[in-house]
């Protein structure tokens, strides 16, 4: 008997671990993408617009859900580096030219996780960690 | 008796203004002196108003393109170039409503003057219309002299732009609105999508203007 208040114990605390482990990713989760709202405002919105729809063939929308959970590891590039040449995102080529955002990692984490849970697209967290790896990637 | 009239001519005169207010129209803007001349051998007092001066470019298609293009048109003038990274995304987002809201409309044109024609080539704009989803004769993208074209800005009574080593150029991203007779008679931030709404219903009330106004 005292095994199993034991066992129960421990399956609730394990219980309990596990929901404030989730809780404060999800925390994380909101901090990040409540931040990222504003710099998207602030860095973003102008070109690709309030609801991420681009500008007819002169820049491309960031709606294309494919195209944002395909690349989601090139984009961190996009934003700190820019974007030259022809790329195609949902069926359409375009060609423009986006400049460097000079956004910090943690911004580009912030505004990532922004971009790639509006407009359609769940690419879920998209953290500091993960940026910084994905920018070493850079070509 | 002549008294009389000089007193009276006033009293006329700003009844026949705040007449034109009975239905709507559109405040003019710019400098206006009142000029006296000779008609009929009367003395006629006249009001001048601020007009835009003649211009020459050249729009997307290579075309030359004078202010007598537009004679007998309304249109929407607005300064830009196509390398733009901040606010000229965001005016042409919202003057595509304008061009689509009109496009159709012979007598409404849209201008948008290039302020860097070094870059802003013929070819350049064609390929910026053809992205931007343009056709016909509508909207124009027009290039010239660089110095005609900071000058005019003047005319249009918008900030004249200025080189900036981040920004490339800075100028405001205003919308102006140009009746008949080449006066102004609205401004509008075109970063606004609000006031390019409002924009859209004034070009439709300065269209319905009656023709004694408009003359
Ligand atoms: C000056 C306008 C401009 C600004 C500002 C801008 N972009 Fe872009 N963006 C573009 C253009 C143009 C392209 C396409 C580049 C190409 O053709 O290679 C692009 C491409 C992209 C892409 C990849 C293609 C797609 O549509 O999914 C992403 C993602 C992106 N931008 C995100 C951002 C984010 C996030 C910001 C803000 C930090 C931003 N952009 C700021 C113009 C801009």
């Amino acid at each position: 008997m005292k095994k199993l208040a034991a066992i129960a114990f421990l399956l609730t605390a394990m219980g309990c671990f596990i929901l404030s482990c989730q809780s404060s990713e999800d925390i994380e989760f909101k901090r990040h993408y409540a931040g990222g709202m504003l710099l998207y405002q602030t860095h973003c919105q102008n070109c690709h617009g309030k609801n991420g729809e681009g500008l007819s063939a002169l820049i491309p929308p960031l709606t294309d859900t494919n195209y944002i959970s395909k690349n989601r590891h090139k984009l961190a590039c996009f934003v700190q580096n820019g974007a030259n040449g022809i790329i195609n995102v949902s069926g359409k080529f375009y060609e423009g030219s986006m400049p460097p955002s000079g956004l910090s990692p943690i911004e580009i984490a912030k505004v990532l996780t922004y971009v790639g849970n509006s407009f359609g697209n769940k690419t879920g967290l998209i953290n500091l960690n993960q940026v910084q790896k994905d920018l070493k990637e850079c070509k | 008796m002549k008294k009389l009239t000089g007193l009276l001519l006033p009293v006329l005169m700003i009844a026949a203004c705040t007449s034109n207010h009975t239905g709507k129209t559109l405040p003019i803007y710019g400098e206006r002196e009142p000029v006296t001349k000779a008609l009929n051998s009367q003395q006629v007092t006249d009001t001048v108003y601020h007009t835009i001066p003649a211009f020459k470019f050249i729009n997307q298609f290579g075309d030359s393109i004078t202010d007598k293009s537009l004679n007998g048109k309304i249109y929407v003038a607005d300064f830009f170039f196509t390398s733009c990274p901040s606010i000229c995304p965001i005016m042409h987002r919202n003057m595509l409503n304008v061009y689509n809201a009109f496009k159709d409309e012979k007598d409404i044109n849209i201008i948008s003057f290039s302020i860097d024609p070094k870059h802003d080539s013929v070819a350049v704009l064609k390929k910026y219309a053809d992205g931007l989803g343009i056709s016909g004769n509508s909207w124009w993208l027009l290039q010239g002299d660089k110095m005609a074209t900071y000058d005019l800005s003047k005319s249009f009574l918008v900030t004249t732009p200025k080189e900036d080593e981040k920004e490339k150029f800075i100028h405001d991203g205003y919308f102006i609105l140009i009746d008949k007779q080449k006066r102004i008679r609205g401004s509008y931030d075109g970063t606004n999508e609000e006031q390019v709404k409002q924009l859209i219903e004034d070009i439709k009330t300065l269209k319905a203007e009656p023709a004694e106004t408009a003359k």
